[in-house]
């Protein structure tokens, strides 16, 4: 049968399928097992109302379990067995051929390096273009461009930007953005200014508000508010900011230092190091879009009066935007990080259509795609995508607390 | 906030310039997608997209007619001769030019050159060549290698090309009709099941719900790289293999979680009012279902079958993971465009033709609905 008929087909087997279910699964409670007629009448009209949610659940919940839940237990039970053995179970003996794996330290790399930030920088510029686009006329027109990239697929992003990113040998023009804009520059006065003094005082910028808020967690931890967890928390949190402030000044002490290949056109994706971020520019581009949609709403939602107070009282812009404004939807930034997190611990299609892991830009997602069907190891394949979910459940047990509070 | 104190500052033409280069930093890399998909791949290669707007300074190769032609050589004063334009199109122009692909740059224009044996030609500007020989010409027509400022131009023969050559590798027609298989049930079947469960979550009192709802809240995250072996080796065990069937079974299961919670949250906000009376006047929950609840959470489902939508058009993983077998018979565009990039890395004219064309579709409906897609964000997501 054609595809397309099939898919004919099967729109209307679902779909009526399903109706039908519903209809003749209630018809036959309502008429056959618990009619709402004679002597036990009222009672089998409490009786079928006991059932009746679970015949409108029963497909959902066998859908959901089958191809949620049950997949979250037979992967757990995969990565403790090997294939080749029949399936045998081997303990921990994938886990620790992974751990050996320096690919796979290579992904974890990468992927707290993606963590880090694809979500910052989403949520930073959402928030810029929301903040931006509130006041203006047309305002909703540019949200809706910047909005666009959401529409794109991965796939489709990838191909954009390798035709930003491509390379032609020397002495061709070159047809590829961001070499064309590399090739303007030439070592002089105009290349100091912008490959060297702008990104070393962003470094030393970012560097010291890191440390600024690290010493802010450091007072608190002193006095000890909170308790022992909060202490703790904020102990792990300094510690965290004191790495970002140590990384931020070494890239800011290589800005200032390193050789620059000035008039060579450079393959951008194969510089390692460099083209994990290349990768995360295309998940950025997409991301923002989302961000700044919430963060807009959030913004609409905040009231008036709180703004209009400052301003009597006589708060600048900015104080108005980083004093009043960002406390009131601090909620929903975590909502939009939390979210965009999700999005890049799953992250594949990009990695894998642009570099497909070489050149060390692998990550956990593409790792695991490679373990299962090109090695044809279910055993590790599964290990590492285990690996994923530990990384989600953080977010599962916070989402799900969330919810149950919400509920009561 | 345009009428209150302090708010008219002098930051606002800032504010204006700003969101101008932002937009135009967001824009830039799909329209530079999009014009490539409109040059040649002559333009491509020697010019940036960017400078696509002006005339482009390209080396070209061109050839004569062949005077094997009927009629084409006129004997002029005892000489044979051949005179035509060298371009299909007017409007380029020629700087230099060479009768060698050694020597490119030999002649400028106006000048004759001497081919040996007798011949000359000689080349103007704007493409007028005059051929001579003192015998009668044969063979194929003479080249002429010329560096020649071409007018900007644009062509839909990549499109052509990609759309209804039917040429095997290129071809995105038959992988389009495959998206569109796969997207189709996929968006409809999750939307019927999760709306009578989310229903059933939202209006119907029973043990268990609390519990059910956490499990839906809490099945929204889980990764569906989790699902790949099981599924797969379930779908192998129990005869479906890959095809269409497993990845619509597949897309289902994993839509299902945000339908149901996206819908649960719209039908829990509609008025009791209008339940309670309909239970009132004898209505089964069944007839509740389809009479009111259906039509008036007519926004949420818009709202999640445009989510859906897009994830089963924009997915790579589980369409190679469920649907694509050895054969290639059942590939979609996106695993279509990873092998382009694959096979044809420097062609970018196809490359960004076929991109577009898979593109094209999510962004139409993205700018027709972008209402719904807006709700149904804000209700996905704000809590």
């Amino acid at each position: 049968m054609h595809p397309a008929a099939q898919g004919l087909l099967t729109i209307f087997l679902g779909v009526g399928g399903c109706i039908a279910y519903f209809y003749f699964s209630n018809q036959f409670l309502d008429k056959v097992l618990f009619p709402a007629k004679g002597e036990h009448a009222g009672r089998n009209i409490n009786r079928a109302n006991m059932v009746r949610p679970w015949l409108f659940l029963f497909p959902a919940i066998f859908a959901l379990g089958l191809y949620l839940a049950y997949p979250v237990f037979a992967t757990l039970w995969y990565s403790l067995t090997d294939r080749d053995q029949g399936g045998a179970f081997v303990g921990l003996a994938n886990y620790r051929q992974m751990f050996d794996d320096p690919k796979f330290w290579e992904a974890v790399q990468n992927n707290m390096l993606w963590l880090l930030v694809v979500p910052a920088a989403s949520t930073a510029f959402g928030l810029l273009a929301a903040q931006l686009t509130d006041r203006i006329k047309w305002g909703s027109i540019a949200k809706s461009l910047i909005f666009m990239p959401m529409a794109i697929s991965f796939v489709g992003a990838s191909v954009i930007f390798k035709l930003i990113y491509d390379t032609r040998p020397v002495g061709q023009s070159q047809i590829g953005v961001l070499n064309a804009v590399w090739l303007q520059f030439d070592g002089g006065v105009g290349s100091f200014l912008i490959l060297r003094l702008v990104p070393g005082l962003l470094m030393i910028c970012a560097a010291a508000a890191a440390l600024y808020v690290a010493w802010g967690m450091v007072q608190k931890a002193l006095v000890g508010k909170g308790g022992g967890l909060a202490t703790a928390l904020r102990g792990v949190g300094t510690l965290l900011l004191a790495g970002i402030a140590f990384a931020a000044l070494a890239l800011a002490f290589g800005a200032f230092t390193k050789t620059y290949a000035y008039g060579v056109p450079q393959t951008w994706l194969t510089i390692p190091g460099w083209n994990s971020f290349f990768l995360m520019i295309v998940l950025i581009w997409i991301q923002t879009g989302f961000a700044m949609v919430i963060l807009s709403a959030a913004l609409r939602g905040i009231p008036e009066e709180t703004v209009e107070a400052a301003i009597v009282d006589g708060a600048n812009p900015f104080q108005v935007f980083f004093k009043i404004k960002m406390p009131q939807i601090s909620g929903t930034i975590v909502v939009v990080w939390t979210t965009i997190t999700l999005v890049v611990l799953k992250v594949f299609d990009i990695v894998f259509a642009m570099t497909n892991g070489q050149w060390e830009t692998q990550v956990l997602a593409n790792y695991m795609y490679d373990k299962l069907f090109r090695a044809n190891d279910w055993g590790l394949g599964s290990a590492s995508a285990m690996i994923i979910m530990l990384l989600v459940s953080p977010i599962l047990i916070w989402n799900v607390y969330n919810a149950r509070k919400e509920m009561r | 906030m345009d009428n209150i104190a302090g708010s008219k500052s002098s930051l606002t033409w800032i504010v204006h310039i700003s969101v101008a280069l932002l937009v135009a930093l967001w824009l830039f890399p799909t329209v530079g997608l999009l014009v490539s998909s409109f040059r040649t791949t002559d333009q491509i290669s020697s010019s940036g997209w960017w400078q696509s707007l002006f005339p482009t300074e390209q080396n070209v190769t061109l050839r004569t007619t062949d005077p094997d032609d009927e009629g084409v050589q006129t004997l002029v004063d005892g000489v044979y001769t051949i005179t035509g334009n060298l371009f299909e199109e007017a409007g380029a122009e020629i700087s230099v030019w060479g009768s060698s692909s050694r020597a490119i740059d030999a002649y400028t224009v106006g000048e004759t050159a001497d081919l040996g044996d007798g011949e000359t030609i000689t080349v103007q500007a704007n493409g007028d060549y005059v051929w001579t020989g003192n015998e009668e010409l044969s063979g194929r027509g003479q080249r002429v290698f010329a560096t020649a400022k071409t007018p900007p131009e644009f062509t839909w023969a990549n499109y052509k090309r990609v759309l209804f050559s039917g040429s095997s590798t290129d071809s995105m027609a038959k992988a389009f009709f495959n998206t569109l298989t796969v997207t189709i049930p996929a968006t409809i079947i999750p939307i019927v099941i999760a709306a009578f469960a989310a229903y059933a979550l939202a209006w119907m009192d029973f043990p268990g719900r609390a519990i059910l709802i956490a499990l839906v809240v809490g099945l929204l995250v889980v990764p569906l790289q989790l699902a790949l072996i099981p599924l797969l080796r379930l779908h192998l065990n129990i005869g479906i293999g890959k095809g269409y069937l497993g990845v619509w079974l597949a897309h289902t299961g994993f839509g299902l979680p945000l339908a149901i919670y996206l819908l649960r949250n719209y039908m829990v906000g509609l008025p009791r009012d209008i339940i309670e009376n309909a239970k009132v006047d004898g209505a089964t929950d069944f007839q509740i279902f389809t009479k009111i609840i259906l039509p008036l959470s007519f926004p949420a489902l818009a709202s999640f079958a445009i989510f859906q939508f897009l994830w089963t058009w924009n997915d790579l993983l589980v369409a190679k993971v469920f649907l694509i077998d050895a054969t290639g018979q059942t590939t979609v565009m996106t695993n279509q465009i990873v092998e382009l990039l694959g096979t044809r890395g420097g062609n970018w004219e196809i490359l960004a033709t076929a991109a577009f064309v898979s593109i094209a579709v999510p962004l139409a409906v993205f700018f027709a609905m972008q209402k719904y897609l807006v709700r149904g964000l804000l209700a996905g997501s704000v809590k």
